[in-house]
């Protein structure tokens, strides 16, 4: 690796002064979190920053909460920390099984979602449970906060909104209520340690006549970003899930499906498979919604 | 600059200073003496590094030394006592689940933190546990064995 200085400021202040600082001098600056990419990149010369600012010692991006009717999830905690978290393990079975894909164990033990999120790989399997579930961006900025949308942070292949002098904070999503439930599933042609060549994930809520009253169907790895397929969720609101109404779902999300052909799939294969994860992704996410259970 | 960093290592404090680039498998083998991790990769895919940070799993190749300031490091140095070696490590020998050795640090490593969360686990969960710990002596059917049997004794269980 390439020299550089390594600095890890204790708190919001300290962290906000030093970027200040780093952008003033014209450094350039990497944030590390869980480091299971960053480190790899650096190693490979990919990236080659001056100061590296380790920001797991800044309490709030080391938060796993619950306030009121929100989920926190602080940007530096592993994805082992947050899959174990008994609220998203009981809500949030979907993302917690997205976050269970990530890697190995040895990478869930540092893996961030927040450096998931940051390194906006298309692949990324915890981005569409994210999206899916309405998950915000809160972002220290160089005089307050800001928050986005998941479905807005990541712009493009390995990039995000964050403007220079920027770091993502957390990840805020509100608790679901009754009748809710979400899934997640990839492809992919081994079961462990392999890219999602397609992954979709759900978050549906029922009325009181068990009829879907919202839909939110998020899709990963058919096009540069993961992104929301409205369309999809549209089709399956005022339903019960039928098989019509899963069929329609599906079609809708391989017409805005937009995936490249390589070494994991054409693009053909992709958008089939993308419309039958859809209908999988869909029951699954139905049957919690009733069953409001952890499978 | 060099960094100094005080941490703690396998329940010793430790002092060291490093370049800020060392990773913590650098400092282990080349600073503090502690050759039992191994270098596979350098990339976070083989596990041959791992270590425990804090109690969480990790590759250490993927860790910078000067991360480790007042957190505590668990390495396979720590896993046996001056008197035994560990269950894992026995049922290790016994079914032969090792020819070269150079995984089987970072698998006893992995094994021991899967059997202190889960002190019964299917071989399933046992095989999805290691995906992350590669062997390319044994074909893994030896060493599954064995973690399932040193998890049945540590239970007190006849294995």
């Amino acid at each position: 690796m390439q020299g550089f200085a390594y600095e890890a400021p204790s708190s919001l202040d300290a962290l906000r002064a030093r970027l200040a600082a780093a952008q003033g001098a014209g450094e350039l600056t990497q944030v590390l979190a869980g480091g299971t990419d960053l480190l790899v990149q650096m190693k490979q010369g990919q990236r080659a920053p001056g100061l590296i600012l380790d920001i797991k010692r800044v309490g709030e991006t080391q938060a796993l909460t619950v306030d009121g009717d929100w989920l926190t999830i602080g940007a530096s905690v592993p994805a082992a920390k947050a899959k174990a978290f008994p609220l998203v393990a009981e809500a949030f079975p979907g993302l917690a099984h997205a976050i269970d894909l990530i890697g190995s164990s040895q990478i869930q033990g540092r893996a961030s979602l927040g450096g998931n999120l940051c390194n906006a790989s298309p692949a990324g399997d915890t981005i569409p449970a994210l999206i899916a579930n309405g998950f915000e961006a809160q972002i220290l900025t160089a005089d307050g906060l800001r928050t986005l949308p998941v479905e807005a942070f990541v712009t493009g292949v390995g990039k995000n909104a964050l403007a220079s002098g920027e770091v993502l904070l957390a990840l805020k999503a509100p608790v679901p209520g009754p009748r809710s439930g979400d899934a997640y599933q990839r492809f992919t042609p081994r079961t462990e340690m392999d890219i999602a060549v397609v992954g979709v994930g759900a978050r549906l809520t029922l009325d009181d006549a068990g009829v879907i009253a919202s839909a939110c169907i998020a899709l990963g790895a058919v096009a540069p970003q993961a992104f929301l397929a409205e369309a999809a969720g549209a089709a399956l609101v005022g339903t019960r899930g039928e098989p019509q109404a899963l069929e329609a779902a599906a079609a809708a999300a391989m017409a805005v499906a937009k995936p490249i052909s390589d070494k994991r799939g054409s693009a053909d294969f992709r958008r089939r498979i993308c419309g039958v994860l859809v209908k999988r992704v869909v029951a699954q996410a139905l049957e919690r919604c009733t069953t409001g259970g952890t499978k | 600059m060099k960094v100094h960093v005080q941490t703690e290592v396998n329940g010793e404090a430790v002092e060291f200073l490093c370049d800020p680039t060392a990773t913590l498998l650098d400092v282990l083998r080349d600073n503090l003496g502690l050759r039992g991790s191994k270098e596979g990769c350098g990339t976070g895919d083989c596990g041959a590094c791992s270590v425990e940070l804090d109690g969480a799993l990790a590759c250490s190749c993927l860790i910078l030394a000067a991360e480790t300031q007042g957190r505590s490091v668990a390495t396979i140095e720590g896993v046996a006592t001056p008197e035994a070696l560990h269950p894992l490590q026995s049922h290790l020998l016994k079914s032969a689940g090792l020819q070269c050795g150079v995984c089987t640090p970072g698998i006893v490593v992995a094994a021991k933190h899967l059997l202190e969360e889960d002190p019964n686990p299917t071989e399933e969960a046992v095989r999805y546990f290691l995906a992350g710990n590669l062997c390319r002596c044994t074909g893994y059917d030896k060493i599954i064995r064995a973690v399932l049997d040193a998890a049945a004794e540590m239970r007190g269980e006849a294995a």
